[in-house]
């Protein structure tokens, strides 16, 4: 797929009842990259990524795909286009991998159209891309923490949409499947140049896996751009509150945040500013 | 391009699981045929075969033509007819709501078609249309209330439950106190606005909700697929393309109308709703919609409950009262369930 879609947050003010979580907001995604928001816990981030996939109407302004509002597109139509992996997904009781995933053609089926071969073909490439295929007989209930979240991908791929939103999809999954989420989604984009928005609370592997680095603090954008240009220690004491050193990833040259709390820290650590370049 | 062997797999699980569907809805269609047709030609007396097709094509059978044209094919007409009603509305409130205890007839929805009913014809003596009208009504306004009520930052299943479970008592009341102040009322006509039976049933009960499913059904089944979507939560429905809120609003109306329509003919068949999904469910699987096998648990086991509380006994007993002896122990065992952990259809 060599289609790039924009999708753009224009003076996007976003709330629940009287409370305002996301205010006069603008973003805008780079298309064919991966790009990770980050930000401390209820900083509206989740409710960004919810409203930019019309999950959440917004106050004001407005978000645009390809300079359309997304709230006021056909909803079928939006969902052929961007697909959306949320924070906690349910899987009916019982229901198989192979089900699950074909879910994920909803938005290519009508009331009266019945399943097709294209169908079939999606559902078997995401099987196949997020190597669950040797699953699909299972129900989704006995698969691990790891699988699951392979599944629920699996299923946001059969969707076949060029931008893909994920709100924390490594959350309850330990170190190695974390990697192997992260590892996946990138596959996608590079192989098939999926634009992929994500949230991660980790910031380092934001930073390693990040095209694109957004740092969100108190509802509207602190910094953004490569993740060298955002995560530095200044970044991290504003959005998080946190004192940190920041050094180059050995393994990956990106920017690797050491938090500095009040324990367990030598005495020389004193705030010293110490640059990355990458 | 996926790999031919991963799609081979795709395609025959697929074909394997739908045919498997298909496969269990055509044996429960035949048993319900079964049924409906063992309850016209047995009972007090048998009229063969021969005689009861005769009768159904409008020929004249001396003995037949009133005991089966008139007594026994309305009863089982309106039996076939409720069942499919509280079953389709039913699975369509549990999936829709994400938890088997949230049945129409466990929140309230058919106590409140079931008190208008009664207070329609027992204290008001209504005709059959402005009973459907009434209890249409009522069932829509308990539904309402029920949501109302339960609504805080969105409804969550367990307080629109408990709620419900609450509304359902005082409607319950309501009808227990409606009947009792009308002394001329029997106990059979008590029993079809308490429990639900199909005694003394005629066309001018059947029809109209046979009507309404005719109309409802369809609807319905136009939903199936959105209603499948959301049961993957209303996030993951709304990235999918549906609509949610006018798929809910579409799914309520229709599967309110079909509970008020059977109840105003019928009374509330209790538990028949609430347990006609979870065993569709368990016969069909996940996967796939369980609106229509839902239906056809629902017509079958009110068939079975209505021949069953009229012949097996010494004392003819009213459907509900038969329907209800196998839906309590459900509904404890699900409570008991539900406290251990979150519970789903």
């Amino acid at each position: 797929m060599t289609t790039s879609h924009t999708l753009t947050a224009e003076a996007l003010t976003l709330g629940y009842g009287d409370r305002v979580v996301v205010d006069s907001l603008d973003l805008t995604v780079p298309p064919g990259k991966v790009t990770v928001i980050v930000g401390a816990n209820a900083c509206g981030k989740s409710t960004l990524l919810r409203s930019m996939s019309r999950l959440l109407a917004p106050r004001e302004g407005r978000v645009l795909l390809d300079g359309r509002r997304v709230h006021r597109m056909p909803a079928k139509e939006l969902a052929r286009t961007l697909g959306l992996l949320p924070q906690s997904p349910i899987a009916p009781e019982g229901i198989t991998v192979l089900d699950l995933v074909g879910r994920g053609r909803h938005p290519h089926q009508g009331v009266l159209t019945r399943w097709s071969e294209k169908d079939d073909a999606a559902v078997a490439s995401a099987l196949e891309a997020t190597q669950t295929a040797e699953l699909a007989d299972r129900t989704v209930d006995e698969l691990s923490g790891g699988q699951r979240q392979r599944v629920w991908i699996a299923m946001a791929l059969a969707q076949q949409t060029d931008l893909l939103l994920l709100d924390e999809p490594t959350t309850f999954l330990d170190a190695s499947h974390q990697i192997e989420v992260l590892d996946l989604l990138t596959d996608l984009n590079r192989t098939r140049g999926t634009t992929v928005v994500m949230v991660l609370h980790d910031l380092n592997l934001a930073a390693r896996y990040a095209d694109h680095l957004i740092a969100i603090a108190a509802g509207s954008i602190h910094a953004a751009g490569s993740p060298a240009e955002v995560l530095t220690e200044g970044t991290v004491e504003t959005v998080f509150g946190l004192r940190s050193r920041i050094i180059e990833d050995p393994v990956s040259g990106r920017p690797l945040m050491l938090p500095i709390g009040r324990h367990h820290v030598r005495a020389e650590t004193a705030p010293a500013a110490v640059e990355v370049r990458g | 391009m996926p790999r031919p062997s991963v799609l081979q797999e795709v395609t025959r699980g697929r074909v394997r699981n739908a045919s498997r569907r298909r496969l269990i809805a055509l044996v429960l269609a035949v048993l319900v045929i079964v049924a409906f047709a063992v309850t016209l030609m047995a009972g007090q007396t048998f009229y063969p075969p021969r005689d009861v097709i005769g009768v159904v094509l409008g020929e004249q059978v001396p003995g037949a033509s009133f005991t089966v044209g008139r007594l026994r094919l309305p009863r089982a007409v309106l039996a076939v007819t409720a069942g499919f009603s509280f079953g389709m509305a039913g699975v369509t409130f549990q999936t829709m709501l994400r938890n088997p205890l949230a049945s129409p007839d466990v929140i309230g929805i058919s106590a409140g078609a079931s008190a208008a009913a009664a207070i329609a014809i027992v204290t008001l003596s209504l005709d059959e249309t402005q009973v459907s009208v009434l209890a249409i009504v009522a069932a829509l306004v308990v539904a309402l209330l029920v949501y109302t009520l339960a609504f805080r930052d969105g409804v969550v299943g367990t307080r629109l439950i408990l709620i419900g479970i609450g509304i359902s008592a005082m409607l319950d009341s309501i009808t227990s106190y409606v009947l009792s102040r009308a002394a001329e009322w029997d106990l059979q006509e008590a029993t079809r606005w308490l429990t639900g039976s199909l005694n003394g049933v005629s066309w001018d009960q059947a029809v109209p909700a046979l009507a309404a499913l005719v109309v409802l059904a369809p609807v319905l089944l136009t939903q199936g697929r959105n209603l499948s979507a959301l049961r993957l939560g209303d996030d993951t429905a709304s990235a999918l393309g549906v609509r949610v809120e006018r798929t809910r609003i579409t799914l309520i109306l229709a599967a309110v109308g079909l509970i008020a329509f059977a109840t105003a003919a019928a009374g509330p068949i209790a538990f028949v709703a609430f347990l006609s999904g979870p065993i569709a469910a368990r016969l069909v699987g996940a996967g796939g919609s369980l609106l229509v096998p839902a239906g056809l648990v629902g017509a079958l086991l009110v068939l079975v409950a209505d021949f069953t509380g009229q012949f097996a006994f010494d004392t003819r007993y009213p459907v509900g009262v038969v329907t209800g002896v196998l839906g309590a122990p459900y509904l404890v065992y699900l409570i008991v369930r539900t406290h251990r952990a979150g519970g789903s259809i």
